[in-house]
């Protein structure tokens, strides 16, 4: 026991206090990773190698949290705007001298370091938009629409055109759950639900041969069973196929037979199905649900609204992250590329993730420090 | 500080409370967003689980034949007459060969191919599995073999598999008795049952391969495996082994084929040997014959346009398929109905002259001897083979009282025998003729029909199988190729059982009489078959008949010279005969296509045939040494 201001804590407790850390969203986060891990080695069949990747990609992004959470949120604050110019500067960048990875050019070659920059904008939007809403006061007003719009739009139709449209809905929704959550006047919320169904088929015909054929195959995927149609229907297959309680951990034929495409990335919730059933989905829903409840906690106790916008729209980013996925993965919405947050195999939106929680927690450690 | 600033507090407080609302608002939509997709899931994974199972079950799983090895044919002493021979085969993976076509073209360097072997491993390649190799040449020898092995770092997904071809040692002798497989064609498969046929490339086409299709291939095997999703197999989860096919023991000698080979040379014709006891056929030769080894893997049309044209036609099988006018050989069964209806007793004596003259009508019929043969009783009209004697019985006998003789005999109808290809022959009668021809009946032709020319047609193996009745005195056994079969190599053979048919009804003495003046034929001076069977058979006697068939009609004034002739017009040979005459052993029937006399060109095969079999069993040894 340490005595640290008068009352007793545990030495876990301690930790936590003295690494600003919220104890309950670490042991949320850490079960969903440890699940994470339990599903990637079964999908990426038993390869432990991949598992040593995904295991330092963790360490990285618990770095990349750690050292979010010592950064104060006014310093956070001052650095919203630059962060976000720099992510837009590094967007253009990409467009013209990025490198081409699978078909599209997401990726910005610094010599030492390859990533995406639309991932910096994944935190630099929410940032932004909290950070301009918290500069004035009240509901957000139409002129505040107008400056957030723009905003949200020029890095989203720039990530759209590398092309990523899974990143580009993330980034679009971080800063329109911004707005949401600062109060935006139902009028306005209905009149943006009109305005987008109306600017579906405006969309439709800016969007790439590709990305429309994915949405065709939502709609009747059974029309090419070889093609288009083959990931929604074997992810199918191996979601139905697990039936009550699942196949059980690495007896999941569609996945360890690799009739499941990208079964360790987009599609590892369908491997997840099919292993461990419904009951394990919902396990898995419940824990989701229950970080994003915890990041909504922390964010309706915060201080400020920049916190409050920020801590709010982070966590509910991470819950359109999840919906998206699983979605995309059961063939209700289209696939477009949206990972299953801290499960799928990959980097850069692993930090991201991280980072974001990083923030979290430095919004919830702020709220404790002003409480005291 | 929150009192300093009133304003900003009661902001700041109004703002938390709105955010809270949204917030509240935003869980509420977060869980309603969570419970459409536990809906989704509960949907997927219970309420269509059973569907997607199956799908994912018919993913996961495939069921692969293992086709059973074909059973093997021998001969009565255990001669291999068919067999399974390791052939190399050129196989090819297309899915691991990247450009097909260039390997194709490095290929055609180093092996002969055809455009149609090309072609057809296309087609073949379009209905394969994934990762099955598709065979794309067969019957490789060791230097092709050696090459391809050589090279092989450069031939991506090209194999050599030694897989069991069908090879007949004895190719051309055995050809029209054994036949031949091939390949599977779309023919085949209407007939086969296709699930049993899964891993199976080729089937009995002819002959005894293809009458005994089902002992001989057995019942395809399986494995059930579990395959990626590219189709490889990962692991094998169950296997049933297939059945082989079953061996067949046939009732041919192969030395009294080859003898009976022989004995023709280089005639065009058919010898059906018979053991009258049991109904084996003991040889059955179709000469000239073909070498069905080209068949088995597919004969180049080139080859096969060549043998279709040949003018001797090796293809068509003599023995069963070859329908002939039996002529003077059935007149014993003219006889014996002569016998049966009363109409003429054996003793019964007539003047036989050059010709004979229905009453009231001008045409001759003549004898085969234009002086005639003079007063001839049955005996010696049957050895000498009076023609008029003939036309004389069959003109009191009549159509209607000859053909249910010839009929009960078998005229008309097949034997029966275990080989594919067998006709029936023609029974002559009124009703045959009107829905035939749609015309009545002549007594003329009740005159040829008596000494075997006419519209009646009987193939070599309807007379064995007569000239077996007539050994057995009118007990009619089922001729058959069959002798044996057996299970495996390990097992025992089990015999095939000899089927007795409906007798030949005649009265003892008529039957004695018949049998005697068949003796006389060959064993009389007088007799057509003497000079070339009954003085040269020592320690047995031959019992038989000569015939000679013609092939066209000649005018009643005209006569037959096999000189000023085309020997396509030339008349055929025929004998018919058995022996030891007292205890018949053998049945044999000759026929030499345009072979011209009966006894001197049909009746000598006859008699090598018999001396062999007889010899081989040692009957005649001991006389033989004798003198």
């Amino acid at each position: 026991m340490i005595s640290v201001t008068g009352r007793e804590l545990t030495t876990g407790q301690w930790l936590l206090r003295s690494f600003r850390l919220d104890g309950m969203l670490m042991l949320l986060i850490a079960m969903l990773l440890g699940v994470g891990l339990l599903v990637l080695f079964s999908a990426s069949g038993e390869n432990v190698a991949a598992l040593e990747r995904q295991l330092l990609r963790i360490g990285v992004g618990f770095l990349g949290l750690l050292l979010f959470a010592r950064v104060p949120v006014s310093v956070l604050k001052v650095w919203a705007p630059w962060l976000f110019l720099l992510g837009l500067g590094l967007l253009l960048g990409v467009m013209f001298a990025g490198d081409v990875g699978k078909g599209a050019r997401r990726w910005l070659d610094l010599g030492l370091l390859r990533f995406q920059p639309s991932e910096i904008m994944k935190l630099a939007m929410p940032l932004t938009v909290a950070w301009y809403l918290s500069l004035r006061s009240g509901p957000p007003r139409f002129v505040d629409l107008i400056v957030v719009g723009v905003l949200i739009v020029v890095p989203v139709l720039l990530i759209m055109r590398q092309p990523d449209l899974g990143t580009a809905l993330l980034v679009g929704a971080s800063g329109i759950l911004v707005l949401m959550l600062a109060g935006l006047s139902w009028g306005w919320i209905v009149g943006m639900v009109v305005a987008l169904a109306a600017a579906i088929p405006v969309l439709w015909t800016q969007m790439y041969d590709y990305q429309r054929q994915r949405v065709l195959t939502l709609l009747n995927p059974e029309s090419d069973p070889l093609g288009a149609g083959y990931h929604i229907i074997q992810s199918k297959i191996a979601i139905g196929s697990g039936g009550l309680y699942g196949k059980g951990w690495l007896n999941g034929t569609q996945s360890q037979l690799q009739f499941l495409p990208e079964r360790s990335t987009d599609f590892v919730f369908a491997v997840y199905a099919e292993e461990f059933g419904f009951m394990g989905i919902l396990f898995l829903l419940l824990l989701y649900f229950l970080i994003v409840g915890r990041g909504l906690w922390i964010a309706a106790l915060a201080q400020d609204r920049f916190s409050r916008l920020v801590a709010g729209s982070i966590s509910l980013t991470f819950a359109v992250y999840m919906v998206v996925n699983i979605g995309m993965v059961s063939g209700l919405l289209p696939v477009v590329g949206v990972p299953l947050p801290l499960v799928s195999y990959g980097g850069t939106s692993l930090v991201t993730l991280m980072v974001g929680f990083g923030i979290l927690m430095a919004v919830q450690s702020q709220q404790r420090l002003v409480n005291r | 500080m929150l009192i300093d600033r009133p304003d900003s507090y009661n902001e700041e407080a109004r703002d938390q409370q709105r955010f809270s609302v949204r917030v509240l608002l935003s869980i509420l939509i977060l869980l309603v967003l969570i419970a459409m997709l536990v809906v989704r899931m509960f949907t997927l994974q219970v309420g269509a689980h059973e569907h997607f199972i199956t799908l994912s079950e018919n993913n996961r799983l495939r069921i692969e034949p293992i086709p059973p090895t074909r059973g093997l044919i021998f001969d009565r002493n255990g001669v291999l007459l068919a067999e399974n021979r390791p052939s190399f085969q050129l196989e090819i993976t297309v899915e691991q060969t990247g450009d097909l076509d260039s390997l194709l073209e490095r290929l055609s360097g180093m092996v002969a191919l055809t455009p149609s072997e090309i072609s057809r491993f296309r087609s073949l390649a379009r209905q394969r599995r994934p990762f099955q190799p598709v065979p794309l040449k067969s019957g490789l020898d060791d230097e092709t073999v050696a090459r391809i092995a050589v090279a092989r770092h450069e031939l991506p997904g090209v194999e050599i598999e030694a897989r069991p071809v069908r090879y007949y040692p004895h190719g051309e002798d055995f050809a029209h008795v054994v036949g031949y497989v091939g390949r599977i064609n779309e023919q085949d498969l209407q007939r086969l049952d296709t699930r049993n046929y899964a891993g199976t490339s080729h089937t009995g086409k002819t002959g005894v391969e293809r009458y005994y299709e089902d002992l001989l291939h057995g019942v395809t095997g399986h494995r059930q495996v579990e395959v990626n999703a590219q189709g490889r197999v990962i692991r094998e989860l169950a296997v049933t082994p297939p059945v082989p096919g079953q061996d067949l023991f046939l009732g041919i000698d192969l030395e009294l084929q080859l003898a009976a080979r022989d004995a023709l040379a280089d005639l065009d014709g058919a010898v059906v040997a018979m053991d009258p006891s049991t109904g084996e056929v003991l040889a059955l030769v179709s000469k000239p014959g073909f070498d069905p080894n080209p068949f088995v893997q597919g004969i180049s049309r080139g080859d096969f346009a060549a043998l279709q044209a040949d003018p001797h036609n090796p293809l068509f099988n003599r023995a069963l398929s070859g329908q002939y006018p039996p002529g003077s050989t059935l007149k014993p069964v003219v006889a014996l109905a002569g016998l049966e209806e009363g109409v003429t007793t054996a003793e019964r004596r007539m003047f036989a002259t050059g010709y004979y003259q229905l009453p009231g009508h001008e045409r001759r019929y003549r004898d085969w001897r234009r002086s005639g043969h003079g007063w001839v009783d049955m005996n010696r009209a049957i050895a000498v083979s009076s023609d008029v004697y003939f036309y004389d019985l069959g003109h009191k006998l009549g159509i209607d009282r000859m053909a249910p003789m010839f009929g009960a005999f078998g005229v008309g109808s097949r034997v029966g025998i275990d080989a594919t290809g067998e006709r029936s022959g023609i029974l002559p009668s009124r009703e045959w003729k009107r829905s035939a021809q749609n015309l009545p009946w002549f007594p003329g032709e009740t005159l040829i029909t008596a000494i075997g020319q006419g519209y009646m047609l009987t193939t070599p193996m309807q007379l064995a199988d007569i000239t077996s009745t007539l050994a057995n005195r009118g007990q009619r056994v089922q001729p058959r190729l069959l002798r044996a079969i057996r299970q495996t190599s390990e097992a025992d053979w089990v015999a095939q059982p000899v089927r007795y048919l409906e007798p030949v009804q005649a009265s003892d003495a008529h039957w004695e009489a018949i049998h005697q003046a068949l003796i006389a034929a060959v064993n009389e001076r007088h007799g057509t078959a003497w000079g070339s069977v009954g003085s040269t058979s020592n320690g047995y006697v031959v019992a038989g008949k000569t015939g000679t068939s013609q092939v066209f009609s000649l005018g009643p004034d005209q006569e037959y010279k096999q000189s000023e002739l085309d020997r396509r017009l030339w008349d055929h040979a025929l004998f018919i005969g058995y022996a030891p005459a007292d205890d018949p052993q053998i049945a044999v029937a000759v026929l030499v296509e345009h072979g011209g006399s009966g006894g001197r060109v049909a009746a000598p095969i006859a008699r090598d045939v018999i001396k062999h079999h007889l010899l081989s069993k040692g009957l005649v040894a001991a006389v033989e040494e004798a003198s």
